[in-house]
């Protein structure tokens, strides 16, 4: 009954949300672009250049591969989490709670779900913007081709929606801001370590392995990486498939759960 | 704004509101009629704002039948959101936004956009007296100019009914009164108006019709002059300093009146005609004899308990 009462009230109206986020995105756009383009160039530096010099090449897919390049897509795959994540649990959140944003929203032909829906849609967007900074610094420095940093895209707007689903689904219960150091420090800080980003996950014992294989990031790092070092194969083609059922399902529980805290 | 007099803009029959155990709102039936401005007076934690979230579609109801502008508020609240504005009690601009892109952004989800968008926002930035704050920040502004945005907000999409959640609380004399002013101009283009308000100057200026819910149930229902009339009288003598003598006083007399710790309130037609034994009685100092007012009405029907929120 909860998810036919959702469904019919999600329009393209959410459209209407994502608008009011760019437009307030634009009047600020020299001051939003700063962090997701020094992001990767201190990366960068400082594990390619400075960790990069100690570390030999790595092994993957039976070639060796210079460390910078090895990383270089996991380092996309970790900014296009990020700002999902990040965008609809401390952005949101201030909407929602401090600003009443959506409160006010809700007084116009606009229903609480389109709301979250075009949050959500947001979050995936400012994944995409951070993912393509990123690609574009990766391409100049001639980690990542340019082809291939073009089919990432897609990737990234996907994958935004599966980590900003998630951080929705946060937002729905947390009871403060605060709150939100919980999932960052038991999910999102041990996703960025052990998600292959800095080093195959076939260096880590058995058991850890399997746990590892079963995070969302490792899904996108090993997608962006396939992509970018021109091994993509059906593994890859069903972790993307895995980041799209997590974005599906957390669209809705996120949306069912934001119902039950403004709408009681 | 040319519907005949006698539609029904809303019509409310057993509306009921409740959260687990606490009715809210407890079985409560009132209509409202094209181009009405009605009040809705009553303590805090009668049950005002949670009828005006189901009104504007923001809750739905647990009970009874609401209808607004013809439609049953749960079946179409797209349809009766795009025709009513609403002005919630807490301001919730968008600090993010300019005033005049507040305006902007708010008549998109109405559909309405580029240079219709931006007339109708310029139209109300100089209707309420904002044209000159059309850049701000909406921190500039001080509590009566956000007030006066957001009725300027809620007006965006020229609503049939407007729905106003005490308008005018915590601003000053000056703020208010720019506020009356311009509600009555909307008043007198037709636009159906409906209000909360702790301000019993604010009800009987206003409203044309008033309803006092308490505990969650519809007190009383009239128009202000006659709420006055039929239960408090033409005027009130407060009896400062009153103590029991004064009770007996008036009980000997058989006179309508309240006894409080301090004071002796006279009700009734007879008031006026006491005033000169009342006065032999207990001294001029401690009498005043004045105008009954809306305000004796509520306190005698909702009593002088303080509630919690």
């Amino acid at each position: 009954m909860i998810m036919k009462a959702i469904l019919k009230n999600c329009s393209w109206r959410a459209w209407r949300v994502w608008q009011r986020n760019f437009d307030v995105y634009r009047q600020t756009w020299k001051i939003n672009f700063i962090p997701p383009l020094l992001e990767p160039l201190l990366y960068l530096l400082a594990f390619g250049v400075g960790l990069g010099s100690l570390v030999k090449d790595v092994q993957f897919e039976g070639a060796a591969v210079p460390y910078l390049t090895f990383i270089a897509p996991g380092l996309v795959a970790t900014a296009i989490m990020n700002h999902g994540f990040f965008e609809t649990t401390y952005a949101s959140f201030v909407r929602m709670y401090y600003q009443k944003t959506f409160a006010a929203i809700l007084s116009t032909p606009l229903s609480l779900e389109d709301v979250i829906l075009g949050e959500i849609a947001w979050g995936a967007t400012k994944s995409l913007f951070a993912g393509a900074i990123m690609l574009a610094i990766a391409v100049a420095w001639g980690l990542i081709p340019l082809a291939a940093a073009l089919a990432i895209l897609p990737v990234a707007f996907l994958a935004g929606l599966a980590f900003s689903g998630l951080g929705m689904c946060f937002t729905a219960v947390v009871k403060n801001i605060e709150m939100f150091n919980f999932p960052v420090f038991l999910f999102i800080t041990p996703m960025f370590l052990f998600s292959g980003v800095f080093f195959p996950l076939t260096s880590l014992p058995g058991w850890a392995q399997h746990l590892a294989n079963a995070l969302p990031l490792t899904f996108l790092v090993s997608a962006v990486r396939g992509l970018a070092l021109g091994k993509f194969h059906s593994l890859q083609a069903f972790q993307l498939i895995g980041l799209l059922a997590i974005a599906v399902v957390c669209t809705y529980l996120g949306i069912a759960g934001m119902k039950k805290r403004m709408l009681r | 704004m040319t519907q005949p007099a006698h539609d029904k803009i809303i019509s409310a029959r057993g509306l009921r509101k409740t959260y687990g155990g606490l009715k809210a709102v407890d079985g409560i039936d009132f209509a409202v009629q094209a181009q009405e401005c009605i009040g809705i007076l009553g303590p805090n934690g009668a049950g005002k704002t949670t009828t005006i979230k189901m009104l504007s579609c923001f809750l739905e109801p647990s009970g009874g039948i609401l209808e607004v502008l013809g439609r049953d508020a749960s079946a179409a609240p797209r349809f009766i959101k795009r025709h009513i504005g609403v002005c919630p009690q807490e301001d919730n601009l968008d600090p993010d936004l300019s005033v005049a892109e507040n305006l902007r952004v708010f008549a998109r989800y109405f559909d309405i956009v580029g240079g219709e968008a931006r007339g109708r926002a310029e139209e109300l930035l100089h209707f309420m007296g904002l044209h000159a704050k059309r850049a701000a920040r909406i921190d500039e502004l001080s509590g009566g100019m956000k007030r006066r945005l957001m009725i300027a907000r809620s007006l965006i999409n020229r609503p049939r009914l407007l729905i106003l959640d005490e308008p005018t609380t915590g601003l000053d004399p000056q703020s208010r009164h720019q506020i009356w002013e311009r509600l009555h101009r909307l008043k007198s283009e037709g636009t159906t108006i409906l209000l909360t308000t702790h301000y019993m100057d604010e009800a009987a200026h206003l409203c044309g019709r008033l309803i006092i819910m308490d505990h969650g149930k519809v007190v009383v229902e009239g128009a202000p002059k006659d709420l006055v009339r039929e239960h408090i009288g033409a005027s009130v003598i407060e009896v400062s300093a009153a103590g029991d003598g004064a009770r007996r006083f008036a009980e000997e007399k058989g006179l309508l009146h309240e006894k409080t710790s301090t004071h002796l309130y006279i009700h009734g037609a007879e008031a006026a005609s006491l005033w000169p034994e009342a006065v032999r009685q207990f001294g001029e100092e401690r009498c005043i004899l004045r105008m009954a007012n809306l305000e004796d009405v509520f306190l005698k029907l909702t009593g002088r308990a303080l509630r919690d929120e």
